[in-house]
């Protein structure tokens, strides 16, 4: 799998996220620049980290969502090219509209950062593959803005056509209001296209890829992507 | 001429912000006072001298930046 990690002014989870890639393909990402305005040739997947990228000035994801990379993106996404977001990259995502909805700040206001769980609705995308259907792992959350809202009519739709990827849920796989800690619309914690090649998602499964920290509960995410594109 | 951005979140999107300041609002004692909702002001300094045209300038990049329509409503005025 070649992959390439896009870097912003106030992004800090590019290295973290590289680590990931690398302990899935053996191979180091390609690491980008926001005012680059050509990928790689030949890329299998763009990933847009996380951090605060510009400071979070406007709305969270907002101005990295207009840099001249994003064009690319647009047009690597819609030849069918891969994209994963997390965190600020998933605010990224919907600012670029890339995909639907926004992420509005924490109901409760606190900035989060914790361990959550996420039960995987949907095995069958090349970013959730590597779970078995229904499967729930342990991820870190560490956001202020993660609170994922669209309306009524979006969510239908995007139930209707089995996008919503991963919930907030209990340790036990209970999607609950207790388990739904930034108060996302129907614990929405990771939703993708309709192609399923674009993914975005709050929490951080590139921090538990090491078994001496943390442990491995996100590497199936990495591991399963690079089975995608062997 | 100077133009002005009004943004509000949008009606029946969950405003924390403006839920945090009303009550903060009610523990200073102040009572009545019933929905409080927190939005963002931006001034804008434009060479247009057309109004018109200075106005509709600015609708498209609220549309663009300024504010995200799926959470947000907007309103331009000459200031």
């Amino acid at each position: 799998m070649k992959a390439a990690i896009v870097t912003f002014p106030g992004t800090n989870r590019e290295r973290d996220m590289a680590l990931a890639l690398k302990c899935a393909t053996g191979r180091a990402p390609a690491m980008l620049w926001h005012r680059d305005t050509a990928l790689p040739a030949g890329l299998d997947l763009v990933v847009l980290p996380g951090g605060f990228s510009y400071g979070d000035y406007l709305r969270c994801g907002a101005m990295a969502a207009q840099s001249p990379i994003m064009q690319a993106i647009h047009d690597f996404a819609a030849r069918g090219g891969h994209v994963l977001g997390v965190c600020n990259g998933f605010q990224m995502l919907c600012e670029a509209q890339l995909l639907p909805g926004a992420l509005l700040k924490n109901a409760a206001l606190r900035f989060l950062s914790m361990d959550c769980h996420l039960r995987v609705e949907r095995a069958d995308t090349p970013f959730t593959r590597g779970f078995a259907p229904g499967a729930v792992f342990r991820a870190t959350m560490a956001h202020g803005d993660g609170n994922y809202f669209a309306d009524a009519a979006t969510l239908d739709a995007l139930e209707a056509e089995g996008r919503v990827v991963l919930r907030y849920a209990t340790p036990d796989g209970a999607v609950s209001p207790a388990a739904n800690r930034n108060g996302s619309q129907r614990n929405i914690a990771g939703l993708c296209s309709a192609n399923r090649r674009v993914f975005g998602l709050m929490p951080h499964p590139e921090n538990q890829v090491d078994p001496l920290i943390d442990g491995t509960d996100g590497l199936p995410m990495f591991t399963g992507l690079a089975a995608a594109f062997a | 001429m100077k133009l002005r951005v009004t943004v509000m979140p949008k009606a029946g999107v969950l405003d924390p912000q403006g839920k945090a300041i009303g009550q903060a609002l009610a523990g200073l004692g102040f009572a009545g006072v019933a929905e409080v909702r927190a939005g963002k002001l931006i001034e804008l300094e434009v060479a247009e001298t057309d109004p018109t045209r200075a106005k509709a300038a600015v609708e498209e990049m609220a549309r663009k930046l300024l504010a995200n329509t799926v959470i947000e409503s907007f309103r331009v005025e000459i200031a």
